[in-house]
């Protein structure tokens, strides 16, 4: 064929093209992500002390490992983050669920309701951490004043000193912020349903409840099940809440990974052990993260126009 | 009265109350004198004093973190809208070799823990004597909000007709100028809408603003919000003033845009 030479030149100039235009960007994410990461396996493997300059770098194979698998903050940190992710991300997508149906469903106020809940959402988490660690605080703090009042505690409680106590603002504060977040994700999946399904349901006198669970539940599941893994990646990386709010204890009772990692770090300073649990947080993560890509990347990559 | 009328109706004047709350009570708290902020707390407030807000700027030169935290989110936003947008028009609309499995590695990218890459930044900003420094903290920044920008920018570069760009190409125009003056004029909305989400994950950012700055002179608003410490007792009406300083950017940017940024934070991830 005449014109099929010209066509592949241009194909072939258009992927130049292309691959200047990504180089930057890329160039950019393995200098300033790739690149690090891969440093930071190496790092795991030596020992490496900032206090002690004079002991050098020593390759120590996977001793940093076997000290952390053998510490056991390490795995209470560990117990400590699934076991905030799984009951913040629990609520979150229960509650986010039930606000998304309401949301649907109401006629008026979605507007406002919208402006409403992006807020939390928008906010810096540390601040988000810091409102809450206010309302809880000391003996006057008003949770304390409004459930002494209602009758619920008979005097004020030390939210902060006690290892079950002090979870409950840090839940409370997770579930405030990313609710929201997890509601608009959810109600962009219901939007998308077609309210054909619907009448049709109604036609063969299907009742609500038989509606939500055979046509809404089935058709909003994808949406789900990206907030959850979205919500779980954040949630095993949490930090920064956790920091504002007890800074891991009382002792180390709420302590995250994120934050034992970077204890370790900055406070003793060990870089070699300190990134061998950044390697550990990070398969973790990754691995979740793959469970992601493979469950929707062809919906997130594929070329839809 | 419809069961399904106003059950949604009481279900959301609870989510909104339950929101707004946190944020009224910090409202009216930085705004009552420290003396009484945790005496008999009452939803109306009966005394209120500028008292905070004035120690924030007068005391703390509070300006400060504001700066600092205005250049640093704001380079890292231009730079990511500029090199991303580029990359982002390459992978929405261009044909060529591992797209997919470079979007796939992207995504995977943005999905990663800031603390697995903390320790070799902070020994490379040490060597390169950036810490405390602001390219000490835009270079960090770029690991979470280039991926951020490039995958948001896709879903807004993938919306936009590709007809129109066909016909200034057929027209003799090149690639680069149908990208020029065609893509660039139509996804200006979506270009905005990613800057801002940009910048909101930028100004929020705290673990690496908290573990490559040293003194107040380069903290960002977060990092100085959380190292508040006064004389005897912690400061709480001068944290929840500077609190709600750190607030008010974002919100006023979230809200103007809340349209806009709600299509943009759902697009990707629910229709691809």
């Amino acid at each position: 064929m005449p014109t099929a030479e010209p066509v592949r030149g241009r194909e072939r100039q258009e992927a130049r093209l292309a691959r200047w235009l990504v180089l930057p960007a890329v160039g950019t994410i393995v200098l300033v992500a790739l690149f690090p990461l891969t440093w930071t396996v190496w790092e795991s493997l030596h020992l490496h002390d900032l206090r002690m300059p004079w002991l050098g770098r020593p390759f120590v194979g996977a001793d940093n490992y076997i000290e952390a698998l053998g510490n056991p903050r390490f795995w209470s940190a560990l117990g400590h983050t699934v076991f905030f992710a799984s009951v913040s991300v629990g609520l979150e997508l229960a509650l986010g669920l039930g606000f998304a149906l309401a949301m649907n469903r109401a006629f008026r106020g979605r507007g406002p309701v919208r402006a409403a809940i992006l807020i939390p959402w928008a906010i810096p988490t540390i601040v988000a951490g810091l409102l809450w660690r206010f309302m809880f605080d000391g003996q006057g703090g008003i949770v304390n004043a409004v459930l002494v009042a209602a009758g619920l505690l008979d005097q004020p409680r030390v939210w902060f000193i006690h290892p079950q106590s002090a979870w409950v603002p840090v839940i409370l504060a997770d579930v405030w912020k990313t609710t929201p977040f997890v509601a608009l994700l959810i109600l962009a999946g219901l939007q998308n349903i077609d309210a054909s399904l619907y009448e049709a349901a109604r036609i063969d006198g299907a009742s609500a409840w038989r509606q939500f669970r055979h046509v809404t539940l089935p058709l909003v599941k994808p949406a789900i099940l990206v907030a959850l893994i979205f919500r779980t990646l954040d949630a095993f990386r949490v930090f920064d809440l956790i920091y504002a709010l007890t800074g891991g204890g009382p002792g180390t009772a709420t302590e995250p990974i994120a934050l034992y990692t970077f204890n370790t770090l900055f406070q003793t300073l060990r870089f070699g052990y300190g990134s061998a649990l950044s390697v550990i947080v990070f398969a973790i993560t990754f691995t979740l993260a793959l469970v992601y890509i493979r469950l929707l990347g062809a919906d997130l990559t594929g070329a839809r126009r | 009265m419809n069961p399904r009328r106003w059950v949604p109706a009481i279900v959301l004047t609870l989510l909104v109350a339950a929101t707004a709350f946190p944020l009224y009570w910090a409202v009216v708290s930085s705004f009552t004198p420290e003396s009484r902020l945790f005496q008999s707390p009452s939803p109306i407030p009966e005394q209120l004093v500028l008292d905070h807000y004035r120690a924030l700027f007068v005391e703390r030169n509070f300006w400060v973190p504001i700066r600092n935290s205005l250049i640093v989110a704001g380079t890292t936003t231009l730079f990511c809208v500029a090199i991303g947008g580029l990359a982002a028009y390459a992978l929405a609309r261009l044909d060529f070799r591992g797209k997919t499995l470079l979007l796939g590695g992207i995504l995977a990218v943005g999905m990663f823990p800031q603390i697995s890459v903390v320790s070799p930044l902070y020994l490379l900003l040490r060597e390169l004597r950036l810490i405390n420094t602001y390219p000490g903290l835009v270079l960090p920044y770029l690991t979470f909000a280039m991926p951020l920008t490039i995958w948001l920018l896709v879903g807004f570069f993938r919306q936009l007709p590709a007809e129109l760009e066909e016909a200034a190409m057929v027209d003799g125009a090149s690639r680069l100028r149908a990208f020029r003056e065609i893509i660039v004029p139509l996804a200006l909305p979506g270009l905005a809408t990613t800057g801002i989400l940009t910048f909101v994950y930028s100004w929020n950012e705290f673990l690496f603003a908290l573990s490559f700055t040293l003194g107040p002179e380069r903290q960002t608003v977060p990092v100085a919000i959380a190292l508040f410490r006064g004389q005897y007792q912690v400061p709480w009406g001068q944290i929840l003033a500077a609190a709600l300083i750190a607030t008010a950017p974002v919100t006023v940017l979230v809200l103007a845009f809340q349209r806009r940024i709600v299509q943009g934070l759902t697009a990707g991830a629910v229709k691809g």
